[in-house]
């Protein structure tokens, strides 16, 4: 069989089309409401977060340190042991520069691109990253394998949550 | 091995359109009715069927397996929806393959559907829930960023530049100029994809495969009615899948180990020893161009690090020593998500059976391999066809 010989349907229409309304459009909002639990884990991650702390949980069987906080180890498949505390400082283990927002519209004109970092996060197992952002830093600047350091909202302004965490800016050392 | 021998014996695709006046399911029925038509086959031979299709967020239909069943030929039939993300595309044969390797079928219908221009302005705007609700939805990041993160990455870590990644998708979207289904075939160069708008840094506009609608459909059959229906059957000879942790900031973003597992438990079952020799054409995953290096080294296909070496030599042309991507890829013939893959496991089977037309490689290719991937970068999805 080759494709050539099929009539292969799909019939493109054009953005145009769309535009002007020869599409039956329904923008909708759906009425929903989500109360996500934090489970006990990231309870106590984001409460700490609060504190401007970061805690991380270990597995004294495979002896990990681990970023975000996990009541169980999925390698050893068992509960882990212990909190502990490690740095707000880390090393940006990959980074971009991003010109797009999270629904695919471009950042306006002036603005400042996004800059999402993987941190691997000081005190933590090594590999041990989190997704955050980079600020305090041009982005022409940024390099993997920089030393960064957490800035956190004022302590009156945190609510207990990843954004207690304005962003990690650049450090000595 | 304890597993009946199941063979693909027909399939169909649509064209992939970057919007499509059909809806889902008729372009499900589209590919399925082709599928059949390819092998002589009515829906009354047809005694199971596996439909992929990712998102439900694409069309806002919640449960979209049961909304798409009707045209996928799963009425009144023993039919069965999953998905895994990208992954889906190969998943759903692997997933057919189960109800007829098992013999509890002899036939089965597999069908992947996908229609991301419904969710609009862009369907990039329903990614945002894959992410982590509390630890990353917050930071407000799209899906681009996890592949601008892991294409930095792999690029550090073994000194691959820009303008030599930039080269797969030169290649994939002139390979799918021959591609009757294709949506983005193009003749560019490596300046026209570094010119491209840059959308996260290193990922340009012409990195990156497209939205599109489509679908894809295969018939399996057992060993025994398979002779009967085709003399040219394409054996599935090995599957394997794997999936990874969802903290995908924990992971090596140099290295997919979730697809070299994939592979790994493909080959066993195949009897492969030696990938790089035993595999002679491969379409593996390529929704950015950096992919379809990184996935040749999950899949073993080049050492670490080294498939750029195979790319600069010329030898994943699809006139060289190991093609990759001779459809011309999700680069060039699209990305309706579950329906790639599919579209490359039914490039593998016209290439293997020597139906390529104007994309067949030379060399009479006996053994060859389809490749998916998806979720939070955390699936493998891997066949290995036979002839």
């Amino acid at each position: 069989m080759e494709l050539e010989k099929f009539e292969l349907g799909a019939t493109h229409y054009k953005e145009s089309d769309l535009k002007e309304g020869k599409l039956l459009s329904l923008p909708w909002t759906p009425n929903l409401k989500y109360a996500w639990d934090n489970g006990v884990a990231i309870g106590r991650y984001l409460t700490e977060l609060k504190e401007g702390r970061i805690i991380a949980r270990k597995c004294n069987k495979c002896r990990r340190i681990m970023l975000p906080p996990r009541m169980f180890c999925e390698l050893c498949w068992r509960p882990t042991d212990e909190w502990v505390y490690v740095q707000d400082t880390g090393r940006v283990n990959t980074f971009s520069i991003c010109y797009v927002n999270w629904d695919a519209s471009r950042i306006k004109k002036g603005e400042k691109p996004h800059l999402p970092a993987v941190i691997e996060i000081d005190g933590a197992s090594p590999g041990m990253g989190i997704l955050h952002l980079l600020g305090e830093v041009k982005p022409e600047d940024i390099k993997i394998g920089m030393r960064v350091q957490a800035v956190w909202k004022k302590p009156e302004e945190r609510e207990g949550a990843i954004t207690d965490i304005l962003y990690f800016k650049p450090v000595r050392g | 091995m304890a597993y009946r021998r199941v063979a693909i014996v027909g399939a169909g695709i649509t064209k992939f359109v970057r919007r499509a006046q059909e809806t889902g399911k008729e372009l499900a029925f589209q590919a399925a009715k082709m599928a059949l038509d390819s092998c002589g086959l009515t829906m009354k031979d047809i005694e199971c069927v596996s439909l992929g299709t990712a998102p439900d967020a694409f069309d806002g239909v919640h449960m979209k397996g049961e909304y798409l069943s009707d045209g996928s030929g799963g009425w009144r039939k023993p039919y069965m929806r999953h998905f895994v993300g990208g992954g889906t595309g190969v998943f759903a044969p692997i997933h057919g393959w189960f109800h007829v390797a098992s013999g509890m079928f002899d036939t089965c219908l597999v069908v992947c559907s996908e229609k991301m221009s419904s969710c609009h302005p862009h369907p990039q705007g329903a990614f945002k829930t894959i992410f982590d609700h509390t630890t990353e939805q917050p930071l407000n990041p799209t899906l681009i960023w996890i592949f601008a993160l892991e294409m930095n990455r792999y690029m550090q870590t073994y000194g691959i530049t820009k303008e030599e990644i930039a080269l797969v998708s030169v290649k994939n979207k002139k390979n799918a100029m021959d591609h009757p289904s294709a949506q983005l075939p193009m003749e560019i160069t490596v300046e026209d994809v570094l010119n491209s708008e840059v959308l996260a840094w290193p990922v340009n506009r012409l990195d990156i495969s497209p939205a599109s609608d489509g679908a894809a459909a295969i018939v399996l059959a057992s060993e025994h009615v398979a002779k009967r229906i085709t003399d040219k059957p394409v054996w599935i000879d090995g599957v394997g899948w794997n999936l990874d942790t969802a903290y995908w900031a924990t992971r090596d973003l140099a290295y997919p180990r979730y697809v070299e597992k994939a592979a790994r438990m493909a080959y066993e079952m195949a009897g492969i020893k030696e990938p790089q020799k035993e595999i002679e054409i491969a379409e593996p995953y390529d929704p950015f161009d950096y992919k379809e290096l990184h996935h040749m080294e999950g899949l073993l296909l080049a050492d670490r690090g080294k498939a750029v070496e195979m790319l600069l030599d010329g030898k994943t042309q699809r006139d060289g020593d190991r093609p990759m991507c001779p459809s011309g890829g999700a680069l060039g013939v699209g990305n309706p998500i579950a329906a790639t893959g599919l579209m490359k496991v039914i490039e593998i089977f016209l290439q293997l059976r020597g139906e390529a037309g104007k994309r067949q490689v030379p060399g009479n290719p006996r053994c060859g391999l389809a490749q998916a991937w998806g979720d939070l970068m955390q699936v493998g999805t891997v066949v290995v066809l036979r002839r």
